[in-house]
């Protein structure tokens, strides 16, 4: 995969291992909260991005921030060489056009049915023939094994399936980027297990880079090339999945080895137990 | 927790800021959202095809009421020839277009938020704009003009079954002589008349449908917010509607 060429933010081709997207010194907050303080990432082009952390510390809004959903209130991201903060409408349309995104819930449009969804991004923006939309709207579904399910409503589809049709659709324009928000949330084994090869498949397939948002440890170490732990606002750690399982930081220890106990709170700050309940008897 | 007057005036200068600019980036892609019809197309048949059965039982009972109490005036001055008069005016003029809007507000206007609020509690509205197509022309725009295009429809309707009813208690059952009936409307009423119905009908439909993708696109994403927005659709529209009403029928009035 390395030898395919992808494009910088003039429309050249750049070398094979370039950052595709580089957040550096992000600070944010929502509502006064510190979500970041500092943040430092990077995608690499051809390569599985793993972004890991606990839940609530911003992972989801990392990727709003890549995408151009969020602007952050200092710090810098771009994608493919170009500040999304600084883009335009346009600019920023044309820039989502070579990703793909594939949401938490899929996000499957509720009064279309799979054909239509995965055919939506292509009737939205070419004009392509029928026949040609349907070939690629077949191919793309065939590779997430859902081809038989072309004519099913997104409400009689499982939560596995559902993220399958979603895939297909983020992959229908062929995007050089493709993100993956949580996508063994809810998952049976099964499922999970055919998502992960699917992103790993996908990546080396297409040569494309790819960005998992996730929490799923195990699943992750068996896709990911490069990983990023989260907590606090900040990267508490970074390197290959192996490489995080024999730190001996803290928050990577109890990350890792879903502790209860350690830097990561479990309980949220509350006064104390024993008292608490002893004045609801007085 | 009571609002004081202050904030409450700053949160309606917002909310009409809010919704004048919204007004004016839906308008801004109504001719590109031509561009498919098929989306527009369907938005009618939304917005006003599964709204006749309800406007079209609406419209009859109106009329009927409309015969019988308008009989039960009228006969008191000895001009009960002058029913289809009444109920003409009445309907084009006010009933059909106002009621209309209300039943409008009440089916398609809840329907159009809580479809748009649950598009954008479930991401479907994010996952456009990441698949970069714009929810405002894809989404907004087909049902705002679908609305607009629905209202005037089932306005005509509900007045043309409202005078049916009216027609069905003054004459069958009244004993109003049909050929006075018909022919006095047909001698009173005017263009005027007609065009004050469809100019109200539009307007309704504009500020109807504008309120009901309005609330919808900018609702809270849970399921306390659609709900919440999807009151706010009806309240709103109903007061808007009425208020309207008025302005318009003092305008037409001024006119003549």
């Amino acid at each position: 995969m390395s030898d395919l060429e992808t494009k910088n933010a003039n429309g050249s081709p750049a070398p094979a291992g370039d950052a595709v997207i580089e957040v550096r010194d992000v600070h944010y907050s929502i509502g006064g909260r510190k979500i970041f303080d500092g943040i430092d990432v990077t995608a690499r082009r051809g390569r599985i991005t793993a972004f890991m952390g606990p839940s609530g510390t911003g992972k989801t809004t990392l990727l709003r921030l890549i995408t151009g959903q969020s602007t952050p209130e200092s710090g810098s991201v771009k994608a493919w060489g170009q500040e999304v903060a600084r883009m335009s409408g346009k600019e920023l349309f044309a820039l989502r056009r070579r990703m793909g995104m594939l949401f938490q819930n899929g996000a499957l449009l509720t009064d279309e049915d799979v054909y239509e969804n995965v055919a939506f991004p292509l009737r939205a923006h070419t004009k392509l023939p029928e026949p040609l939309v349907r070939q690629l709207v077949l191919t793309k579904l065939h590779a997430v094994g859902l081809r038989g399910a072309a004519r099913l409503m997104p409400a009689e589809l499982s939560g596995g399936m559902a993220r399958r049709v979603a895939l297909a659709r983020a992959i229908v324009m062929d995007p050089e980027l493709l993100i993956y928000d949580e996508p063994f949330v809810g998952l049976d084994p099964i499922s999970m297990g055919v998502i992960c090869r699917l992103i790993k498949q996908l990546n080396d397939a297409l040569g494309i880079t790819s960005i998992v948002v996730s929490h799923d440890v195990h699943e992750l170490a068996t896709i990911a090339d490069d990983s990023f732990l989260l907590s606090g606002g900040k990267v508490v750690a970074r390197g290959t999945p192996a490489e995080l399982h024999k730190s001996d930081l803290p928050e990577v220890r109890q990350f890792m080895g879903g502790l209860a106990d350690g830097p990561v709170a479990f309980h949220y700050p509350a006064p104390d137990y024993a008292q608490d309940l002893l004045e609801g008897q007085s | 927790m009571s609002a004081n007057p202050e904030s409450l005036a700053v949160n309606w200068v917002r909310r009409v800021g809010g919704m004048t600019l919204f007004f004016l980036q839906v308008c801004a892609r109504l001719v590109p959202s031509f561009a498919r019809p098929g989306l527009i197309v369907r938005q009618i048949y939304n917005a006003g095809a599964r709204s006749l059965v309800i406007v079209m039982l609406s419209g009859l009972f109106v009329g009927m009421v409309l015969g019988l109490l308008g009989f039960d005036t009228l006969q008191r001055f000895g001009s009960e020839d002058s029913l289809g008069v009444l109920a003409a005016l009445g309907m084009l003029k006010v009933l059909g277009p106002v009621l209309t809007a209300l039943l409008f507000a009440g089916r398609a206007g809840t329907s159009l938020t809580s479809e748009i609020g649950l598009m954008k509690s479930t991401d479907q509205l994010t996952a456009m704009q990441m698949m970069a197509v714009d929810p405002l022309r894809h989404v907004i725009a087909p049902r705002f003009l679908g609305g607009i295009l629905a209202m005037p429809l089932l306005a005509a309707t509900f007045s043309v079954i409202g005078l049916f009813g009216a027609q069905l208690i003054g004459v069958q059952q009244m004993g109003v002589d049909v050929g006075a009936f018909w022919s006095q409307t047909q001698n009173a009423v005017d263009l005027r008349d007609v065009t004050e119905g469809i100019v109200k009908s539009v307007v309704f439909g504009v500020a109807c449908s504008l309120i009901a993708v309005y609330e919808g696109y900018n609702c809270e994403p849970t399921p306390e917010g659609v709900g919440l927005a999807t009151t706010r659709t009806v309240v709103s529209s109903s007061v808007m509607v009425l208020l309207l009403n008025y302005l318009l029928t003092a305008a037409f009035l001024t006119k003549s």
